[in-house]
């Protein structure tokens, strides 16, 4: 999914474009087809990809193709702001990376729970 | 969830000269799904496998593939027709050659796919002319699997498909079974002690322990549902029995608490907030390690 999205993101793939059939993405990658299919169907609800009955998935006309780009590079610098705040407190880096995966891992929990 | 179950067990006993193989294994692997099959050696795998094909009869309990009674000697053939299987020690007929075992299998079954057999006998590289006595393991394993692929089964079992296979290997047998199972068509069963392969390529995952199944379930739903819970004290940790379900496990070391869970982590840190923890960490919990905690619970 990830890789999908970043490949819309950097214009690898652009609006229109065909993605490959499930079947042969599980095959390339080596993983199970009904993680493949549960991935597109993600993307679909996320209104990145749109799965065309017959002919396959496609990339969204309206994916935010580009832009998300920035908004990353935005986002960079105030994870790395966070992250020197840290730091300065004297966390190493160990510390940091799980401090930010429990932090995570506990809003996908409550995420879920409204949903 | 009404999920179709190809293969189901129900309380299955199974006891070799006294040694208990195994101890009332509930069993279920649903229609289109790649189940991973884990355990240590000796946990009751392969004789798992062997009830469900009518290979052994099990002492008590019942066992079905596609619904029928895999004890029945009538409804085993149905089941064995239907499915095709790869054991560890690939027992083919030595003394034929790849071509000959090739057609020699391909007249018994009526559903035989040509377009399977000329496809890996050109990827999996199959020199046609060599006995099979003669044949490196991983070849073999190559064999085994083109010839039941090309049977047109509907359930693939296979025991350690690929023990003794060299990475490059491993990685063809694991592309043949995500290329062809999975999905309406075939529904695949595989033991294996590759925790990662099976992270990999399985969509569901039976752990099984001394005779039992641990864990069953879809492996998003694992990765979705265990938690390491992480407390420390001030002074040493707190005895404690926690109320909340889906503790799995709870060990304490020091100031340390530490408690793994297989649901609702939320109200497992909630109710240890009471004995007023310094600080608490959740976090997710792999396969391997879920595998590691839940075969060495007992004792």
């Amino acid at each position: 999914m990830e890789q999908v999205k970043h490949a819309i993101e950097t214009g690898a793939l652009r609006p229109g474009e065909q993605l490959p059939g499930i079947r042969p993405l599980a095959e390339e990658l080596v993983i199970n087809v009904n993680t493949v299919a549960k991935a597109y169907r993600e993307l679909e609800h996320e209104g990145i990809i749109e799965l065309r009955h017959g002919s396959g998935a496609f990339v969204s006309e309206n994916a935010r193709a580009g832009k998300l780009a920035d908004t990353l590079r935005g986002a960079q610098s105030m994870v790395a702001a966070a992250i020197e705040r840290l730091r300065a407190r004297g966390l190493t880096a160990d510390e940091i990376r799980r401090l930010f995966e429990a932090e995570l891992a506990r809003l996908s929990r409550t995420g879920r729970r409204r949903g | 969830m009404a999920e179709r179950l190809i293969i189901e067990t129900i309380d299955l006993w199974k006891t070799y000269d006294g040694v208990e193989a195994l101890r009332g294994l509930n069993l279920h692997v649903p229609a289109g799904s790649i189940c991973g099959f884990l355990g240590r050696n000796g946990a009751g795998k392969t004789t798992t496998m062997k009830i469900l094909l009518g290979m052994a009869r099990p002492t008590s309990g019942q066992a079905r593939v596609f619904g029928l009674a895999a004890d029945s000697p009538q409804a085993s053939l149905e089941i064995r027709r239907r499915s095709a299987f790869v054991s560890e020690e690939k027992e083919l007929y030595s003394y034929m050659t790849v071509d000959e075992i090739i057609r020699f299998t391909a007249a018994l079954f009526p559903r035989w796919r040509d377009d399977l057999q000329e496809r890996y006998l050109r990827k999996f590289e199959l020199p046609l002319t060599r006995t099979i006595k003669t044949l490196s393991r991983g070849t073999r394993t190559k064999l085994a699997l083109l010839l039941a692929l090309c049977r047109g089964a509907e359930l693939l079992i296979l025991d350690e498909p690929t023990s003794g296979l060299d990475p490059a290997m491993a990685e063809e047998v694991l592309q043949a079974l995500v290329r062809h199972g999975g999905g309406e068509e075939l529904t695949v069963f595989f033991s294996s002690h590759q925790i990662a392969e099976v992270d990999q390529i399985a969509d569901h995952v039976v752990i099984i322990d001394r005779g039992r199944a641990v864990i069953s379930g879809a492996l998003d739903d694992l990765r979705e549902s265990f938690r390491r819970i992480q407390f420390v004290f001030d002074g040493d940790a707190p005895q404690t029995t926690f109320r909340a379900p889906g503790v799995e496990r709870v060990v304490r070391k020091g100031r340390v608490l530490t408690v793994l869970s297989s649901a609702g982590a939320d109200a497992i840190v909630e109710e240890a907030r009471a004995l007023q923890p310094r600080s608490v960490d959740v976090v997710p919990v792999t396969l391997r390690e879920i595998f590691l905690e839940s075969v060495s619970a007992e004792d």
